[in-house]
């Protein structure tokens, strides 16, 4: 019997069975769970209490169960303009800044990509080396160069370019900045990984049958990296989409991001309920490209 | 080595001839299929002890499969393995008396050549003394000594080789697999390497068995061979056999080449047998009887190197095995040239003839477009039904 | 293109270092240099413990979400069937694209569940400790998975095949080969739950503020020189490390290029010692 229990010990099956099973039990616990209790509460109404929402389930006197779904919230959202500008507003911020990444990040990571091995290395560090330093700090950094009296509009005013400053913080366009400024790292980097592993002949044999460098770029390069694209655009995007603290500090109480509204919701106004429905609908939103991002990780895990 | 006994004395008498023999590793109805694909389609086998046995196929024929269903990776989906009349079904790999070198050697990168070969001894809580020991003789017998305290990133291909022999021969197991253990040598260290993998296994008398897909290799090394073709054994036999007896259409297109004639049987003598080709005015004469019905139709496999060629066609030509062409491209490779001769049905025969003198003035043995003979003992047509 | 790229990433940086040693208290104002809000920062018992709070949960963090990364990563990478395979592998791929201010709700919601069913944990210093261990663990085993796909796994079957059990074959062979992506992983999720504010916020409790919370509390007041001090201090450290591993990591493969040279030249000498 023990020595029939020390074979099952050492066999490959129970060794496979605890390595699958503690961070599956982990994630179930405090990754998937989470959602339903989010899910449940979004489907509450709002109380004066604690915790400030109803019971979706109760029991009656004989044992009876009641089970109460208020849709309230979603109507609430639907119904009251704010959020449904929010949310509009969020994507529009989101995309902009998705394809401001790709703008700035694809020649970069090009231009990382075709340097000599030793510069390579270099350049990738300084990509990540930002990665590595305090995001809230980095975004500080924008409200010290942004700002009325800040160094932009110093050094304008100081050149005799404007004598008024020009309006940046708090605004839209200071939001961009900012989400570009922090995300570009994230598409720099798989496009890098894409763009290096080109075969170099294709755009050799594309010259040698005549097209020329801008054809080739259009018709071969960007066909080629298309991987890289999607999955950097992706992970620009998505974060982007739910972000609070570059709008708070940047966008201040001018551009309303669903991030934002949501945290205010919460910590602010303590409408547990609401909130939750923020976050359900943010997520039933960002569900189709997550979904997206995980096909593409799965293709490149395969053909790796 | 105690155990290096004479093996090619053992040999003599061919113990798969004897059915009296116990065979050390037996095979039988072994299957193994992956969803709807079947890998190994039950097959039967048996190796005796001390031979070197190669399991020789194409990609995707099932050699490396059932391969590592002896090492225990792979679990049959049915039938048996026995080694040494022990069953091994439910024997995790790390408890079979088996050990693999693997075709990409598999060793070690964060561990010494040293500490590589010992590695299999220290599984068995061998006593530190006697694995250092062990390793030592057999770093020895593979010629690695100076190199013990490398890395494996520091070794060249044919060294890496040479540890992960050392390395899988070190436990003394029954039996050694082999997953193409030359494919990644290039070919002037492969053609020396076989004849060292040879003089090991004869110095050690363990078993191996060999998965290639080089036929060369596998004619080599072995004391048999199982052609596998589509999950099963086309024909087990010694390379002569298969070389010069093959049993099936796919053997001997496979070992070697052949050009391949339809026909049907004429007559079915005692001693002999004739077969009319059906492209036209082609008979063969076969000097052994086969138990085969007239008026059936078979394949004849004919090789380019028994077949002679000859400048001097006369107005008549024998009846059978012999026929005449024209040349219709030569091949000069050195050591032999391959011309290939056009029928008169527009058949076209592959005949090999070695080049024996130097040619300064006349180049070949035929020019192009000579009208040729061809002609060929009655031994020689391989008659096949399958 | 290329520096103009590079100058949008670091000038920003610059400046918070630059603005570090400014004398005056308004930071686009130049003052003469002075070194005053270091004076500042170091004196201050609030960020003092704010820092030594958030190295914990970053050690601590780091630490389990290694381990409890590394296992999953072998998961996906080695076993190729078991039951819920394909709910894991969302699970994983799915925090790394997660807004922060979903997963920061949705853990509050569960811990503040739990802590009324069977009272624990109290909100502090080890809720955010599991929501940070939550997210990073999936950081690590992308990073592991990925290194154990680039890995011949006919390693891990000659070594059962020479006789280890399973668990012998983790620790002899497995381990050993993906202690890159381990380290790898460790500083990333150290890194990751130094940087985060968000979730921290959601979950963290009365007087447990964490190093970013702390920043963001100040900064939402305006701009502070000892903010920019700290940032200078934190730049600082990033890049010495940064630099450090670049050094060691170009060393390594410069010497793996050099054994493999000369284990290439020595090819065919060795045959030539049999005839």
């Amino acid at each position: 019997m023990l020595y029939r229990f020390r074979q099952f010990l050492e066999s490959a099956r129970a060794w496979q069975s605890a390595i699958v099973a503690v961070p599956y039990f982990w994630l179930l616990l405090f990754f998937l769970i989470p959602f339903f209790l989010v899910l449940k509460i979004s489907l509450a109404e709002y109380i004066v209490a604690s915790p400030p929402f109803s019971k979706l389930i109760q029991f009656g006197e004989e044992g009876q169960m009641y089970i109460t779904l208020i849709f309230d919230n979603f109507v609430f959202l639907w119904e009251d303009d704010l959020y449904y500008k929010t949310y509009l507003n969020s994507l529009r911020i989101s995309i902009i800044s998705t394809i401001l990444c790709l703008l700035i990040g694809y020649p970069i990571a090009y231009g990382i990509a075709r340097s000599t091995p030793t510069v390579k290395k270099i350049l990738l560090l300084m990509v990540i080396l930002p990665f590595w330093t305090s995001f809230l700090l980095r975004v500080y950094a924008w409200i010290g160069l942004l700002a009325d009296q800040g160094t932009i509009n110093d050094l304008l005013i100081g050149l005799g370019i404007i004598d008024q400053p020009i309006k940046m913080l708090y605004t839209d366009f200071a939001v961009l900045v900012g989400i570009v400024y922090t995300y570009v790292p994230f598409m720099i980097l798989p496009l890098f990984a894409n763009i290096e592993r080109l075969d170099l002949t294709v755009h050799e044999a594309a010259a040698d049958l005549g097209a020329k460098p801008f054809t080739i770029f259009r018709t071969i390069t960007i066909p080629l990296t298309m991987p890289g694209i999607i999955a950097g655009s992706l992970l620009v995007f998505i974060p982007a989409t739910g972000e609070f603290v570059i709008p708070d500090l940047l966008g201040g109480g001018n551009v309303l991001m669903i991030g934002r509204v949501l945290y205010s919701e919460f910590n602010l106004n303590q409408d547990w309920p609401v909130a939750s429905t923020v976050a359900i609908v943010l997520l039933l939103l960002l569900v189709i490209p997550m979904m997206l991002y995980q096909h593409y990780q799965a293709k490149e895990a395969e053909a790796e | 080595m105690t155990q290096a006994t004479d093996t090619s004395k053992l040999f003599e008498n061919q113990p798969w001839l004897d059915p009296d023999a116990e065979p050390f590793v037996k095979i039988r109805a072994l299957t193994k299929t992956f969803g709807s694909f079947t890998a190994v389609s039950s097959v039967d086998l048996d190796i005796y002890e001390g031979e070197l046995f190669s399991l020789l196929g194409g990609s995707g024929c099932g050699k490396t499969t059932l391969l590592r269903m002896l090492a225990g990776f792979e679990e049959p989906s049915s039938g048996t393995i026995s080694i040494d009349g022990v069953d091994m079904a439910n024997i995790p790999p790390y408890q079979r008396p088996v050990n693999m070198m693997f075709q990409s050697y598999a060793l070690f990168p964060h561990m010494t050549v040293e500490q590589n070969v010992g590695y299999g001894l220290k599984q068995d809580r061998v006593e530190k003394n006697e694995i250092a020991e062990r390793v030592a003789e057999i770093l020895a017998i593979v010629e690695l000594t100076p190199f013990n305290k490398r890395k494996p990133h520091q070794l060249s291909g044919g060294q890496r080789q040479r540890v992960a022999l050392a390395r899988s021969l070190v436990k003394k197991p029954k039996v050694l697999l082999l997953d193409e253990p030359l494919a990644a040598l290039d070919k002037r260290l492969r053609e020396q390497t076989q004849f060292e993998l040879m003089n090991i296994q004869h110095q050690l008398g363990v078993t191996f068995i060999v998965v290639t897909h080089d036929q060369e290799e596998a004619m080599t090394l072995s004391t048999r061979i199982a052609v596998m073709d589509q999950g099963q054994f086309s024909q087990i036999g010694t390379p002569t056999d298969i070389y010069e007896y093959p049993q099936t259409r796919f053997v001997a297109n496979f070992i070697g080449s052949a050009n391949m004639f339809e026909g049907r049987v004429v007559e079915n003598g005692d001693n002999h047998v004739i077969v009319r080709s059906s492209h036209g005015d082609l008979s063969f004469y076969i000097d052994h009887s086969f138990e085969i019905r007239e008026n059936i139709g078979v394949s004849i496999a004919l090789r380019p190197e028994k077949i002679t060629l000859s400048r001097e066609v006369p107005e008549t030509i024998d009846e059978y095995n012999t026929v005449k062409g024209i040349v219709d491209d030569i091949g000069y490779l050195g050591n032999f040239s391959i011309y290939r001769i056009l029928l008169e049905n527009d058949k076209i025969i592959a005949v090999t003839h070695p080049n024996q003198s130097r040619p300064r003035d006349a180049r070949h043995l035929a020019e192009w477009d000579d009208e040729v003979l061809l002609s060929w003992a009655p031994s020689s047509p391989i008659l096949l039904t399958k | 293109m290329l520096c103009l790229g590079f100058a949008f990433l670091y000038i920003p940086m610059f400046l918070l270092i630059f603005y570090s040693f400014n004398a005056s208290r308004f930071v686009p104002v130049w003052g003469g240099f002075s070194i005053k809000w270091y004076i500042t920062l170091f004196q201050s018992e609030e960020v003092w413990n704010a820092v030594i709070l958030s190295l914990e949960i970053a050690i601590m963090n780091a630490t389990f979400a290694t381990l409890l990364g590394a296992m999953a990563g072998i998961a996906m990478a080695r076993i190729r069937r078991f039951r819920g395979r394909v709910l894991f592998s969302g699970m994983i791929s799915a925090p790394l694209v997660m807004p922060e201010v979903i997963t920061g709700l949705s853990l509050l919601l569960l811990f503040i569940t739990m802590s009324e069913l069977i009272g624990w944990p109290t909100r502090g210093i080890t809720t955010i400790t599991i929501a940070h261990i939550t997210f990073s663990l999936a950081y690590v085993a992308v990073i592991v998975q990925s290194r154990l796909v680039g890995i011949d796994e006919s390693l891990e079957e000659a070594a059962q095949d020479l006789g280890a059990r399973p668990y012998r074959v983790l620790i002899d062979i497995t381990v050993p080969l993906i202690a890159p992506a381990l380290v790898a992983g460790w500083l990333l999720a150290f890194t990751l739950s130094l940087d985060d504010l968000v979730i921290a916020s959601f979950v963290s409790g009365p007087g447990s503020n964490t190093l970013p919370m702390l920043i963001y509390s100040r900064v939402k007041l305006g701009l502070k020189p000892d903010v920019n001090a700290l940032a200078t201090i934190i730049i600082l450290i990033v890049t010495i490390g940064v630099i450090i591993a670049g050094w060691i990591l170009s060393r390594q493969e410069k010497q793996r290029l050099l054994d493999q040279q000369m284990a290439d030249s020595e090819k065919y000498d060795f045959s030539e010692s049999i005839r």
